[in-house]
């Protein structure tokens, strides 16, 4: 069991170690972002699973499983205001093909909230 | 087992350092807001397994809030963005 866990914690760990690779390696803003959603979903739930076969209490390993559900939801919903946000404010793309959002029209303003 | 803890505790350092690089060298706001939340992602990551190594639970309640204020202000940061343009 203590053996199982602390691989899953590894695992996880080097995806995040990878993750800091890909914000490094990769040259526009899209991809580093497609680098560094991985570890944000499944390294956290890795390493928080390995997490939740060590900690001692039942009350432990709820909040760990709620943190990993709080991911889960967040994460993606996060990663999208994020890169639409870019994409609107004219951030540059790195060599693609087709910009399939390119000629979408803006909103006459964005809203003011 | 210590050995598969300090692997693993490099390897977490070593993410968050990259993170913090590319916070520094940014090139763009977007850029920026995106290393921050890998670099919440790897803390959480190291405060588990911090907690697993020593079976102490009392920081994991840090955990629950740092998750929820890295989207709120992950989704502040998309809102800025949109208003002020990405410099």
């Amino acid at each position: 069991m203590e053996l199982l866990s602390g691989i899953l914690m590894f695992v996880g760990a080097a995806l995040a170690l990878i993750a800091g690779i890909g914000l490094q390696r990769f040259d526009d803003m899209f991809a580093r972002m497609h680098a560094a959603t991985k570890p944000a979903t499944l390294g956290l739930a890795l390493v928080l699973g390995g997490a939740a076969l060590q900690v001692p209490d039942a009350g432990n390993v709820a909040k760990l499983l709620l943190v990993i559900m709080l991911q889960f939801v967040t994460a993606p919903i996060g990663s999208h205001l994020i890169g639409r946000a870019a994409h609107r404010a004219g951030t540059e793309l790195g060599p693609v093909e087709v910009d399939e959002l390119a000629d979408v029209p803006l909103e006459k303003k964005a809203p003011r909230r | 087992m210590t050995v598969l803890y300090v692997l693993t505790f490099a390897m977490l350092g070593a993410a968050g350092l990259l993170c913090v690089l590319r916070m520094l060298r940014g090139s763009s706001f977007p850029d920026r807001a995106v290393a921050l939340d890998t670099l919440l992602v790897v803390v959480v990551c190291g405060i588990a397994v911090d907690a697993a190594r020593t079976g102490d639970g009392s920081y994991l309640d840090v955990l629950v809030v740092a998750a929820l204020l890295g989207f709120t202000g992950t989704a502040l940061v998309a809102r800025f963005i949109e208003r002020r343009g990405a410099r």
